[in-house]
């Protein structure tokens, strides 16, 4: 049986880990949407170079361990644990995050720019009001989807000593000298998070299904 | 940055020595997990009472898991209830348990993807359930998995660089053990690392969209 008082004795570690986990998700999801829609604007826009310069970001970065990156800003620019994984669950997030949503611009059908530019819209005018929107439905179950992996990969911040959940868990069983109880209760935390995200997206997916 | 000595031949050798194991080790775990998530994909698909729940249950715990939890886990935990893995097997079967619960899914949805009408019509010009899975579905569905397949298996190419955290002897951890000699040697390898496998995964990539295109 599980032995509940690792959980209740070092309930505030748990916590404080649960916190820096979301933290640390929720910044990376901002950032490497940010990062993902101009990193697909840059691959979409009719300039060939920069195309290239998009798609060359998207297939070195998603190729390549997260670990990579995450050393690379711990190690290599000497970031705290926290700061490094953080930046770097981002970038490796953006690229996913880019080609969810080219894939997704991509999807609505060329005559309706042809169609938006030829009745007097700019290109930006026809991105902002006849493309995007419409491909933002499609987008939707995909980003979700890459916000729960960002929050399974945030576990990675425990590597370099990022203070989350995974963490924490580290920390109590190296006081406990108990691993198996410990990480049992590190697990349903990360379950109360990625969950109820997965049954989201689901109920989503199949909504957006019904509708088309 | 001491990129002349860092590429030296022992070092290189040593580097390949590890992507090796990361191949091995990488594709070892597929193989299990196809047959394993192959077996937990059509139990859901065949929507058996309690047995397609409880199926369910157990693929849906194990992919909203961070694989790293996993990793920790079977290396780490098992033993306190008796089940002691050496490196290795216990980076295998990690990977494979995580695996499989990815590609269960992708086995589910495949399967669903072959309109209702075949099995349908299968059972009904006198096959059995059995039969038509084998004979009708399955053919068609493997046909239409063979690319997320793909992408599962450069996935997990690179998640196979966490099993850093129980010293398997992979690519990751061959880089960490020469940098650690010189940190000069920091940028030049790790450099080196990312682009070995960037060249395996990018080209797994360019074979996998291929395949879409083929399917059309």
């Amino acid at each position: 049986m599980l032995d509940f008082s690792i959980l209740t004795d070092h309930l505030d570690m748990y916590l404080e880990g649960f916190k820096i986990t979301i933290t640390a998700s929720l910044i990376a999801l901002v950032a490497s949407l940010v990062i993902g829609i101009l990193i697909a604007v840059i691959r979409i826009v009719p300039f060939k170079p920069l195309n290239a310069l998009g798609a060359a970001y998207v297939e070195f970065i998603r190729n390549i361990p997260l670990l990579i990156i995450v050393f690379f800003f711990f190690l290599g620019l000497r970031l705290d644990g926290l700061m490094a994984g953080t930046i770097a669950l981002s970038i490796y997030t953006s690229s996913f995050i880019a080609e969810a949503i080219r894939a997704g611009i991509l999807s609505v059908p060329k005559g309706q720019m042809e169609a938006a530019r030829s009745s007097g819209l700019s290109y930006v005018q026809t991105m902002r009001l006849i493309i995007l929107p419409q491909a933002f439905k499609i987008v939707i179950p995909p980003l979700g989807n890459q916000f729960i992996n960002l929050v399974k990969n945030s576990s990675i911040l425990s590597v370099v000593a990022g203070l989350d959940l995974m963490y924490q868990g580290d920390l109590i069983s190296s006081r406990t000298f108990v691993v198996f109880d410990v990480y049992i209760f590190v697990a349903i935390f990360y379950l109360l998070l990625t969950i109820p995200l997965s049954l989201g997206v689901g109920y989503l997916e199949k909504r957006l299904a019904k509708s088309n | 940055m001491d990129f002349i000595n860092a590429y030296s031949p022992d070092h290189l050798t040593f580097l390949l020595e590890g992507f090796w194991v990361t191949l091995k080790v990488a594709f070892i775990s597929i193989i299990l997990s196809f047959i394993i998530g192959g077996i937990f994909g059509i139990l859901r698909y065949a929507k058996i009472p309690v047995i397609s729940q409880i199926a369910a249950v157990i693929v849906e715990t194990i992919r909203n898991l961070p694989l790293l939890l996993i990793i920790f886990f079977t290396y780490f935990a098992l033993p306190e209830i008796g089940l002691k893995l050496e490196i290795v097997p216990a980076a295998i079967v990690a990977l494979t348990v995580f695996e499989s619960a990815m590609i269960s899914e992708i086995i589910r949805s495949g399967l669903n993807s072959i309109e209702k009408g075949q099995m349908e019509a299968a059972r009904s010009s006198g096959l059995s359930y059995v039969q038509a899975l084998r004979y009708v579905i399955l053919p068609q569905a493997l046909r239409r998995m063979v690319p997320p397949m793909v992408s599962q298996f450069i996935s997990l190419l690179k998640d196979t660089s966490l099993a850093v955290v129980i010293s398997l002897p992979e690519l990751m951890h061959h880089g960490q053990i020469i940098y650690a000699q010189n940190i000069n040697y920091f940028v030049p390898i790790l450099l080196l690392v990312a682009i070995m496998y960037f060249v395996v995964n990018y080209t797994l990539s360019i074979l996998a969209r291929r395949l879409e295109l083929k399917q059309g």
